[in-house]
């Protein structure tokens, strides 16, 4: 399809794709189309590493891939190394990284292998100072291997490690704050983001493509096949992660927080509204949803007093 | 140019540090562990001084050592890495990584014990534990080979996509020093000319991808890509062994050095720092009548088992020294050796001493102490046992 130059210019999403039809993501995965917008906004001049998750399998087997760009596959706790390598092998070979017109060094890993078994690779990437971004993108278990919880599963989430059960098998520790662990590092860029705002999504991945030093984003990228829920109620539930603050959008720019969404002056949403949607949820009794509800808006105060304090 | 060697009294480790540096590698990414830590130093030292020009990686653990040696040298770099028993071991799954993204990374490791208990003295066994990880395995019997290793190890590597590991001995060798004869910058640019990789992730021409998913109808076929290199790679071992020896006096087109083979009844075999004391033993020995020789394995991986039927064919015996231990089975190298000979009709009387385990003394003495029980064996054609745990306090 012929698309004027100047009606392409007016797209509030870059129009050209690299990510193709053909990958091999469930109905309805929030991690395909986060990679698609990566692609969109960072084009194909970009070097993709994907460690031991969904993704790996979504790009397609050998000798397919459904990326538009190069990329390296590795194993599940190095995307921090690996892309650390590159940019200084790209450096000692005297390309440009990062920045508009630099070469795009992108770690796409999964909350499994960024929260816990890539954590420390994370942290050396992070301190370190290499020009690239990490992309986290986070559907709150190992769903690859089978729906297995991680340390960024919920509170009251059904996994096939915390199935339920007689005993009521829970998950019952909270969410990880991977992105608090990050911001220890003080890098200059780090947000979350998430598919049902992709415009703010791109806008992020264009400000981590200018800020020299790593940039760190954490993307909610709903998981219909492990949370149990409809395929086409992803962005919907996404929705609603940022509506509830379970998942509230912000940034932290050289030191300074900045809350995106939802608005910091209006109550969110009852946690009920997200849970609802999703079977993962459905063993939780009222008590649960109590302690979780209780632990989102701690959580969301404690990020608005940030926001306050170094905004 | 003609070729005027620069001498230099230096360790194992800071010679394996020049080497990287005449070698103009250009990512090092390293985490120090004793006794490697004086390599990475002296690289740190060349960058400091303006000798060098890397990007240096200071990663938080050789796990990431390697994968951040894998990520630079995918985009076509010339990398180096060095490390030392745990650190060698936490890196076991990148050196698979490595060698299955076809990647001619060369690394130093400087051979100590594995713990518990903790021991930070020589000994084979972590090096030997990554045989089946695609890399190829040099050990160096001194200083001079550490230096001679990196340089070669990097033509052989970049010629077939494999990565090599150059070995050297805790202490022994890392810390003892000695005179190395260096080769000129120019000289080393003509025999080690820059990188041409086979892949470049800075290659956007046809976007493409590395190590993604293979089903068992393509596995095999990658699988079979490597052990052909591994197999290729001895043709180019000789060469570039042949070639370093025309250019600079010290011939390696060997993979076993081997002395007195002739009319030897027997021969000491073993790897490292070990074979040197060995090689003065055995020519005391001679002296002394002993018709005896040596077989320094110098590649361990890929195994120069034509080279050793030629040996094997032509004497009585093989004492195999192993400064290292498969548990529940025998000596790694003696093991080796032994399996590569069974489909050939040589079938000399083969022994398996297992010396200097976490760096206990092996001496001339010992060399001579091992040849008088070796001489008793061929005389009477019966082997007592066929391991001995030689120094054992008993």
């Amino acid at each position: 399809m012929e698309v004027p130059e100047n009606i392409k210019k007016r797209l509030t999403i870059p129009f050209d794709e690299h990510f193709y039809a053909g990958h091999t993501a469930c109905q309805g995965c929030g991690a395909s189309l986060g990679l698609r917008y990566v692609l969109k906004a960072y084009g194909r001049k970009t070097i993709i590493v994907i460690p031991a998750c969904c993704s790996t399998i979504i790009a397609g087997p050998w000798p397919y891939s459904a990326l538009d760009a190069n990329l390296f596959h590795t194993a599940f706790e190095t995307t921090g190394a690996v892309i650390s390598g590159i940019e200084a092998g790209l450096k000692a070979l005297g390309y440009k990284v990062k920045g508009e017109d630099g070469i795009m060094v992108v770690g796409w890993a999964g909350d499994g292998g960024t929260a816990d078994i890539g954590l420390q690779a994370l942290s050396g990437f992070l301190e370190r100072g290499h020009d690239a971004v990490y992309i986290m993108y986070d559907n709150e278990a190992y769903m690859n291997t089978g729906i297995q919880r991680s340390s960024s599963t919920p509170y009251g989430a059904w996994t096939t490690n915390t199935p339920g059960g007689k005993k009521h098998f829970l998950e019952k520790r909270h969410k990880k704050k991977v992105i608090d662990i990050v911001i220890a590092h003080r890098i200059p860029y780090a947000a979350t983001a998430s598919v049902a705002y992709p415009e703010d999504f791109i806008r992020k991945l264009k400000k981590a493509q200018k800020t020299p030093g790593p940039s760190f984003i954490q993307l909610f990228s709903p998981c219909p096949t492990g949370w149990r829920s409809p395929t086409d109620k992803t962005i919907e539930i996404a929705r609603l992660a940022v509506q509830t603050a379970y998942f509230p959008l912000f940034e932290y720019e050289n030191g300074k927080y900045k809350i995106n969404m939802p608005n910091p002056k209006k109550d969110p949403k009852p946690i009920e509204e997200f849970l609802k949607l999703q079977g993962r949820f459905k063993y939780m009794t009222k008590e649960d949803i109590e302690i979780l509800q209780k632990w989102v808006l701690e959580e969301w105060e404690r990020l608005k007093k940030l926001a306050e304090v170094f905004g | 140019m003609e070729y005027k060697p620069i001498k230099k009294v230096v360790s194992g480790n800071y010679a394996a540090a020049y080497a990287a540096l005449h070698a103009k590698v250009q990512v090092v990414a390293a985490y120090p562990i004793t006794p490697q830590t004086s390599i990475i130093e002296k690289i740190a030292e060349f960058i400091a001084n303006g000798l060098a020009d890397i990007q240096y990686i200071p990663v938080e653990s050789e796990h990431s050592a390697m994968a951040a040696c894998i990520g630079a040298s995918a985009t076509g770099a010339r990398v180096f890495t060095a490390t030392s028993a745990q650190g060698l071991a936490l890196m076991h799954e990148m050196l698979h990584w490595a060698s299955g993204a076809r990647l001619p990374i060369v690394m130093v490791n400087v051979n100590r014990a594995m713990a518990p208990p903790w021991s930070v003295w020589d000994d084979q066994t972590d090096s030997l534990a990554q045989r089946d990880t695609g890399w190829m395995q040099f050990y160096a019997e001194n200083n001079q080979e550490v230096y001679d290793g990196v340089l070669m190890a990097y033509k052989i590597a970049e010629n077939v996509n494999l990565p090599a590991m150059i070995i050297e001995s805790a202490f022994i060798l890392s810390h003892t020093y000695d005179v190395v004869e260096m080769i000129p910058q120019e000289l080393v640019n003509e025999f080690l000319p820059p990188r041409k990789p086979l892949y470049s992730l800075a290659n956007f021409d046809e976007p493409f991808a590395v190590g993604g998913l293979a089903t068992p109808n393509d596995y095999y076929e990658f699988r079979y890509k490597i052990a052909k290199a591994m197999e290729d790679a001895k043709k180019v071992i000789k060469e570039v062994g042949k070639e370093f020896g025309e250019r600079f006096g010290r011939d390696y087109s060997e993979m076993i050095e081997k002395a007195y083979i002739d009319d030897a009844d027997f021969v000491f075999m073993g790897m490292g720092s070990l074979m040197g004391t060995v090689k003065e033993a055995v020519d005391l020995l001679r002296k002394e009548g002993y018709k005896v020789g040596y077989a320094k394995v110098r590649w361990f991986r890929p195994f120069p088992k034509e080279e050793l039927l030629e040996i094997a064919e032509s004497v009585k015996g093989i004492a195999v020294l192993d400064r290292n231990f498969s548990f529940g089975q025998e000596g790694i190298l003696f093991n080796e050796a032994k399996g590569s000979l069974y489909n050939t009709s040589a079938r000399p009387i083969m022994k398996n001493y297992i010396v200097g385990l976490g760096g206990r003394d092996f001496t001339v003495k010992d060399v001579k102490a091992i040849a008088e029980d070796m001489k008793k064996i061929i005389e009477s054609g019966k082997l007592d046992r066929e391991i001995e745990w030689y120094h054992l306090k008993r």
